[in-house]
């Protein structure tokens, strides 16, 4: 193991980016559960939740999984099943009727 | 930016545990995409209660979404600390760590058991069988990632885990941060959509 890097070659945010995060994570879970409760939203709830929680998936991959400038192998092998994944569930909600909510 | 001599003792120049284990998250994407996906399909077709609208409960789960939020705080100060060679602070952010992933388990079974004493348990109904195979799947690997953390804390606390060994945390961090964002689109597909 001595053969290869002690650790990722490329700089890690600072503390205070990651506090940031947290800061900004924290107050996205707060609209999602506030949203949740707001009858007003009921109509934009899905997209808007989905929005959000994809806000939140993006700030912990980028900058608490580093990937955010790391290299771009890391990236591939991350994104290429991630896609493959949203692909084959849009597909099997679009099969099986779940998405036009007229189940087969 | 660029890295030192070790680099080039893989042919990539980059540490083979840290691709390895990209491509293992990679598999995970699918495990985990599948299980919600077989979720997402079955929702709304049980034939008998109880419903998820009538069972879940949104501010505990709420509470339990945000101390694994901060467990991926903990985790990346942890990394920075053990980076930097402040054996202390690595300790006391991976004992963190540990502790508010151990916290999330609480939740998830003071949850389960609450469930099964209103009468959900894995064959009562479609719901049933999806959401605690689901759950119950992230909740297996918040599990491995507290021994995980746990066996780096004990590392740390025999002097084996200096700054030359920062990937060791580095790899169990993208672990335990992957299993953070399942459960960021868990939380929203299953509970707060449902």
């Amino acid at each position: 193991m001595s053969d290869q890097p002690a650790h990722s070659d490329h700089k890690h945010p600072s503390v205070g980016t990651y506090l940031t995060v947290a800061g900004v994570l924290t107050v996205i879970t707060l609209v999602e559960v506030g949203v949740f409760y707001v009858p007003a939203f009921a109509r934009v709830l899905a997209p808007v939740l989905l929005t959000l929680s994809a806000a939140k998936f993006v700030l912990v991959v980028m900058f608490y999984m580093h990937l955010k400038g790391d290299h771009r192998f890391f990236k591939l092998f991350f994104t290429l099943p991630l896609v493959i994944a949203v692909v084959v569930a849009v597909a099997l909600l679009l099969l099986f009727g779940t998405v036009s909510g007229s189940p087969s | 930016m660029s890295h030192p001599a070790t680099a080039h003792h893989t042919s990539t120049g980059l540490d083979s545990r840290k691709l390895a284990f990209w491509m293992f998250i990679g598999s995970e994407c699918l495990l985990f995409g599948s299980l919600i996906s077989t979720y997402l399909v079955y929702q709304g077709r049980s034939v008998q209660g109880p419903t998820p609208e009538e069972i879940l409960n949104i501010p505990l789960t709420s509470i339990s979404t945000f101390v694994l939020l901060m467990s991926s705080l903990a985790m990346v100060l942890a990394l920075a600390a053990v980076i930097r060679g402040d054996r202390t602070w690595s300790r006391l952010w991976l004992l963190a760590t540990a502790l508010l992933g151990a916290g999330f388990l609480g939740f998830q079974a003071y949850e389960f058991v609450t469930f099964v004493h209103e009468g959900l348990t894995l064959q009562t109904n479609l719901f049933g069988s999806t959401f605690f195979v689901l759950t119950g799947t992230h909740g297996a690997h918040v599990f491995i990632g507290v021994v995980w953390l746990l066996t780096l804390l004990v590392r740390s606390l025999q002097g084996k885990l200096g700054s030359d060994k920062a990937m060791n945390v580095e790899i169990a961090g993208l672990y335990w941060h992957f299993v953070d964002v399942v459960w960021i689109v868990i939380f929203t597909v299953v509970y707060l959509l449902s």
